[in-house]
């Protein structure tokens, strides 16, 4: 993968819940909100003092302006004979005391809220993070790592910039608005009208035309959802549509989509844009409303000139928060919307807690027991039933079958990644369920098909968490699997890093899981289809490896080549989720059932 | 960044040579603006009979207002018009550049950044022009403009607007060294963070088997420090930037008063009103120049997020494609007799990946008449991938020559060569489509279902929901990979072609589909020439010729039975899989 790959986000699928609007809405808002106040409590003391913050901060810069009035008023005053400069120095001062003041407050409120936002971040992705683990698998088969991915990243991330910024701006805003109508009915309620009537006025028209636009943002995502998917796979398929002559119909179907994308583009991004300059027109209409009814009061003398003076500040203080609502209002339903799925998340259902159980499976011989095992993957579709076979130590046995028989199904139960529907499965005559799940782990090696390997050094790969484990072992457990000599040839030997520039071969990554499995060394082993993307020559090397491996231990082995299991104490057939059948090698072939067939379809020649 | 530009065409130029009159005229209308604040601030002031002069002056304010507003609106058009256009022909650019490309750039830049630069990117580069086209030409506009205005009205106001200014660009200065960098590590941080967390899913059956969940935790939770820790940085810097710009603009007012305070009360009584008016006026438009300053600074902070964008488009659209196709209509003639359809003849090819230091394929040769099935085996690594995805010319040999029909396939017209292949990957490709799109997929007027039949794919396609008109998801995740693989088989058997290339194409599939489909194949489509890349013995046995890979270099050549006598190599790797009696008695 290269740093862009990562970058690169996936849209989200079918079921991902993000419909391409320009603000998605919560299905539940204030649950949601609940559930985050609930979740932020710790912090709430804290940001309630930092709103108070907010609150005096904004207080002082509604304040301010009047002062900066009186001065000109001084001015005035004084124009004639002389400015009374003391008093000038004294508001001066007092402006300067206010507006520092000011500036203080509202630096302590973002630091503030800066500081909790990303605290609650980190412990929301902590929490996330933690609960994967918690979650029985049968969850995550169902759904895309994606979507869970971006709960981690994308969702969380919004609900710390959206925090951050509207509960801030939202009480400010709120203190704004509410000083500004004050003032301005304080001091005249005819001009205050005037000044509240022109700028709704100005927003109910803006609110109008920002309608429209949202139509042409949702066609908009839809169009760059549509294009980017079709980009995706028209070059992930690169080597078909060339071969295949599928170039013109691709770029037909590009241009199709691109000229549509085109269209809404333009109209969403124009109308975006209409905001700026219609705020600064109604800021205009209000004042230029303001100075003329004014003018008519002040000629009646209702009013006095300074009135006016102070009016036109006010105005622009009244319009100002308007449009902060609107934004943080959008904010607010986007950190619903985020956390909505976040809480939902945090919320699914856990694996039962184990840490009452006391029996421990340890030094065990390696016999293994299904006993009536019923098993299916939904409640009302049972797909192994009342199966039952028994295993002594150190044999082998071979899980068969045709692609989607079902082979991982075992791995899932012996692994107690599922839980069994009914039945038994007993290690050493110890049911399964009788002890914790990381017991029945320890068990186990496992290696399967997808090789799994993380970014990290070739030794930290093989070791992965095992405690105590010498690089002596390292060493000898590539020797066996015969990736000792690969790795000595690595710039840096076992200390390699495995990322997007060193990537090894699927071959070789499979050696190294076989190598982590044999530092594992549990009485058990698990193989799943391991040595299937292991070249031939190559797997014989493995084999031999695995051969001493198997010795004295229980192994499970799914496998595609027959050869490989052969020699197999037991065989268990699979087709459609159950086992068939089961018996040797030889007693299955006698026998002419559906593994017989299988087998022999092998070697008929295809003429 | 400029680079991309001179990719914006003629007309698009016409759009921002009219933005330009249209942002001249805004700035101009914006500055008029104040002085009807001053006249109607005089005139409020002045009071008496002046209503009917107010009303004129607001009312020319108002025109203003609504011509500075409806110029915005202009220039909003053209931008946004400018952007989607610009987007469009950059997108379609790119996507057929890409087109072009043959195996060797697509691995370079790896398809996924390809898609990033045709998506992201593009969109970077959009949102750029259409809202930074209008703040980089206004905010220079506006501020040399409205420093002209102000010039020469009083040094003293001039310094402090000036030491305002000075102060805001020292912050962004530091905003720019301390804080953008940060920003830029967020990101990194971010994708550390994804990685750790997929990494973590990817293997979640591992790690529950390993009980390496706390194992993996602790990582999480390092990345999330990490993460954590830059965030607070950059946030906290933001909280601190807010407060200073307010103080700044609020302190500069208070300045201007102040010192007018001191300057209108050591001026003669003449010139005070001129001072006073002075005054009110220079407040306003030093608010502009800081506006103005202020929009020149944001857009150097978003600068280099949109030029990276423009480098990472510009490097796919610089890139030339390495294969170009032949000029095509040639056929060749053997010993006087024209070469049937359907050889394939390697003659000496060796092959090296660009930049490698080892040859992939050394010194290859062999021919595969009409009609023949030719196998590939050898160790992973051994090259017979390669080999055969020279035949679709997806690489160009680096010596020796790959003849099709007797031609080399350098002579060919892509479609030309194209046409006569029926390619199969080892990871089968579907499409967002039907069934029917997918098997009928390109240049392909053959028969579906015969094509479904005979791939082994017909039954499972009955059974679905619509049949042949059965919807297939994007990549064709609601599929098993068995069925994708029979799809796409069927795919190059409704081509008819001359030659199949399976590339591995029959692991996914279980023995018997695979005995059964490759009977089938034989049957149906007899005369057709197959190469196939196999890891299972039991695929090839019957092959007319096997070629046995081993490190680039042929070892061995022959029928299976030929081989086993002679051929190290092969009866290594039929060992592994066979049994003595399966292998025909030959001792080992």
């Amino acid at each position: 993968m290269s740093d862009e790959n990562k970058r690169y986000r996936r849209p989200r699928g079918p079921g991902g819940g993000r419909p391409g609007m320009p603000v998605e809405k919560a299905k539940d808002f204030k649950k949601t909100i609940k559930q985050l106040i609930v979740y932020c409590k710790n912090y709430m003391p804290i940001i309630i003092i930092s709103l108070f913050l907010a609150g005096i901060g904004t207080v002082l810069q509604i304040i301010g302006p009047d002062r900066l009035r009186d001065m000109t008023d001084e001015i005035l005053k004084g124009f004639m004979s002389s400015i009374d400069m003391d008093a000038i120095t004294r508001i001066g001062f007092i402006l300067v005391i206010f507006y520092g003041g000011s500036a203080i407050l509202t630096f302590a409120q973002h630091y503030i809220m800066a500081t909790i936002t990303a605290r609650i971040s980190k412990k929301m992705r902590g929490d996330i993070s933690g609960k994967i683990n918690k979650m029985p698998l049968k969850y995550f088969d169902g759904t895309s790592f994606g979507d869970v991915i971006s709960r981690v990243t994308n969702d969380v991330d919004t609900i710390g910039t959206t925090m951050n910024q509207s509960i801030g701006t939202l009480v400010s805003a709120v203190t704004m608005l509410i000083g500004a109508l004050i003032m301005m009915f304080l001091n005249s309620w005819i001009l205050a009208l005037t000044a509240i009537g022109s700028s709704i006025f100005g927003f109910v028209f803006m609110m109008i035309i920002m309608g429209k636009s949202q139509k042409h943002f949702s066609v908009q995502q839809e169009g760059l959802g549509e294009i980017n998917g079709h980009i995706e796979e028209v070059y992930s398929g690169h080597d078909i549509v060339k071969v295949y002559n599928g170039g013109k119909e691709a770029k037909r179907v590009f241009e199709e989509i691109n000229g549509k994308l085109y269209d809404s583009a333009w109209k969403s991004q124009f109308l975006s844009g209409l905001m700026f300059p219609m705020m600064g027109f109604i800021g205009n209409f209000g004042y230029v409303a303001v100075c003329v009814v004014g003018a008519v009061l002040a000629m009646n003398g209702t009013i006095t000139f300074g009135v006016i003076v102070a009016f036109m500040i006010y105005v622009r203080l009244f319009t100002q928060p308007l449009s902060q609502f609107a934004q943080a209002a959008q904010n607010l339903q986007r950190t619903a919307a985020a956390g909505e799925r976040v809480f939902e998340f945090l919320g699914e259902e856990e694996m039962p807690d184990e840490s009452h159980k006391v029996k421990e499976l340890s030094d065990i011989k390696g016999n293994v027991e299904f006993r009536n095992v019923h098993f299916g993957y939904s409640a009302d579709k049972t797909i192994i039933n009342d199966f039952s076979a028994e295993v002594n130590a150190g044999q082998k046995i071979a899980i068969v079958g045709p692609t989607g028989a079902g082979k991982t199904t075992m791995v899932n139960l012996l692994m107690r990644f599922y839980e069994l529907g009914g039945g038994e499965i007993l290690i050493d005559g110890v049911p399964m369920s009788e002890v914790r799940r990381e017991n029945v782990h320890e068990q186990f090696c496992m290696v399967l098909q997808d090789t799994w390997l993380f970014e990290g050094t070739i030794k930290d790969n093989i070791i992965y968490c095992k405690q105590g484990v010498s690089d002596e072992d390292v060493v000898a457990a590539c020797k066996a699997v015969g990736l000792h000599h690969f790795i000595r040839t690595l710039p840096q030997g076992y200390d390699t890093v495995l990322n997007d520039k060193a990537s090894l071969s699927a071959g070789q990554k499979q050696l190294v899981t076989i190598a982590r499995a044999m530092i594992q060394n549990a009485p058990l082993l698990i193989l799943d289809e391991a040595t299937s993307s292991v070249d031939t020559r190559t797997e014989r090397i493995v084999q031999s490896a695995m051969d001493k491996l198997t010795a004295g231990r229980t192994s499970f082995v799914i496998a595609h080549r027959l050869s490989t299991i052969r020699n197999a104490d037991l065989i268990l057939v699979m087709r459609d989720g159950d086992i068939v059948e089961k018996g040797s090698h030889n007693e299955l072939l006698e026998s002419g059932g559906f593994y017989a067939e299988l087998y022999n379809s092998q070697f008929e020649s295809a003429s | 960044m400029t680079k991309i530009l001179k990719r914006l065409n003629g007309k698009e130029w016409m759009l921002i040579f009219f933005s330009l009159v249209f942002i001249v005229a805004q700035v101009w209308l914006d500055l008029k603006m104040p002085d009807y604040m001053k006249e109607i601030t005089e005139l409020v002031q002045k009071a008496g009979n002046a209503l009917k002069d107010i009303w004129i002056a607001g009312g020319f304010m108002l025109l203003c207002a609504l011509g500075s507003m409806a110029s915005a609106v202009v220039v909003g058009f053209f931008a946004a018009r400018i952007g989607a256009s610009f987007s469009m022909r950059l997108r379609s650019e790119l996507f057929n550049r890409v087109e072009s490309f043959s195996m060797e750039e697509i691995n370079r830049f790896s398809t996924s950044s390809l898609i990033t630069r045709s998506t992201n990117d593009v969109m970077q580069v959009q949102m750029f022009i259409a809202m930074g086209l209008q703040m980089i030409i206004k905010a220079p506009i506006m501020a040399v403009w409205a420093v002209t205005k102000i010039m020469g009205k009083g040094y003293e106001w001039t310094l402090v607007t000036a030491a305002a200014v000075g102060i805001l660009i020292a912050m962004f200065i530091l905003v720019l060294i301390f804080v953008v960098p940060k920003f830029k590590m967020m990101q990194t941080l971010t994708d550390n963070l994804t990685r750790v967390t997929r990494e973590n899913l990817m293997g979640l059956r591992v790690v529950r088997a390993y009980n390496a969940e706390s194992y993996q935790e602790g990582k999480f939770d390092t990345a999330n420090k990490e993460l954590t820790d830059t965030h607070l940085y950059t946030s906290r810097a933001m909280a601190f930037m807010m407060p200073v710009i307010g103080l700044v603009m609020s302190g500069l007012s208070l300045a201007i008063y102040w010192i007018g305070s001191y300057l209108i009360n050591q001026a003669g009584l003449m010139e005070r009103l001129e001072l006073f008016s002075n005054m009110v006026v220079f407040s306003q438009y030093a608010m502009q120049v800081i506006m103005a300053f202020m929009m020149f600074v944001m857009m150097f902070v978003f600068l280099p997020r949109a030029s990276v964008s423009a480098k990472r488009i510009n490097e796919v659209l610089e890139t030339k494609p390495a294969i170009i196709e032949g000029s095509g209509g040639l056929t060749s003639i053997s010993g006087g007799k024209p070469v049937l359809p359907g050889t394939v003849e390697f003659k000496n090819v060796s092959f090296k990946y660009p930049g490698a230091a080892d040859d992939v394929l050394t010194d290859v040769s062999f021919t595969v008449k009409p009609g023949e099935t030719a196998a590939f085996i050898g160790s992973t690594g051994s090259g017979k991938s390669t080999l055969i995805n020279l035949v679709p010319r997806f690489f160009d040999v680096t010596e020796g020559e790959v003849l099709v029909n007797g031609v080399n396939v350098k002579d060919y017209k892509f479609e030309e060569l194209y046409g006569k292949i029926g390619y199969v990957p080892q990871k089968a490709v579907l499409f967002k489509g039907t069934v029917e799109s997918n098997v009928k997929y390109g240049d392909n007027d053959g028969d579906v279902q015969t094509a479904a039949r005979i791939a082994q794919a017909a039954e499972f396609v009955e059974e679905m929901d619509g049949k042949y008109e059965a919807q297939i998801a994007q990549g064709g995740t609601n599929v098993s990979g068995g069925q994708k693989q029979r799809l796409a088989i069927a795919r190059a058997v409704c081509r008819k072609p001359d030659i199949y290339v399976f590339d591995d194409s029959f692991s996914a599939l279980d023995y018997k589909t695979d005995r059964v489909l490759r009977n089938a194949l034989k049957k149906e489509t007899a005369g057709v020439t197959s190469l196939i890349v196999a890891q299972r013995i039991g695929t090839i046995m019957d092959a007319d010729q096997i070629i046995v890979l081993d490190e680039g270099r042929v070892v061995g050549k022959g029928t299976h039975k030929e081989l086993l006598k002679d051929c190290e190599v092969y009866r290594e790797i039929a060992a592994s899989q066979l049994s003595e009696e399966e292998l025909g008695g030959v001792k080992i």
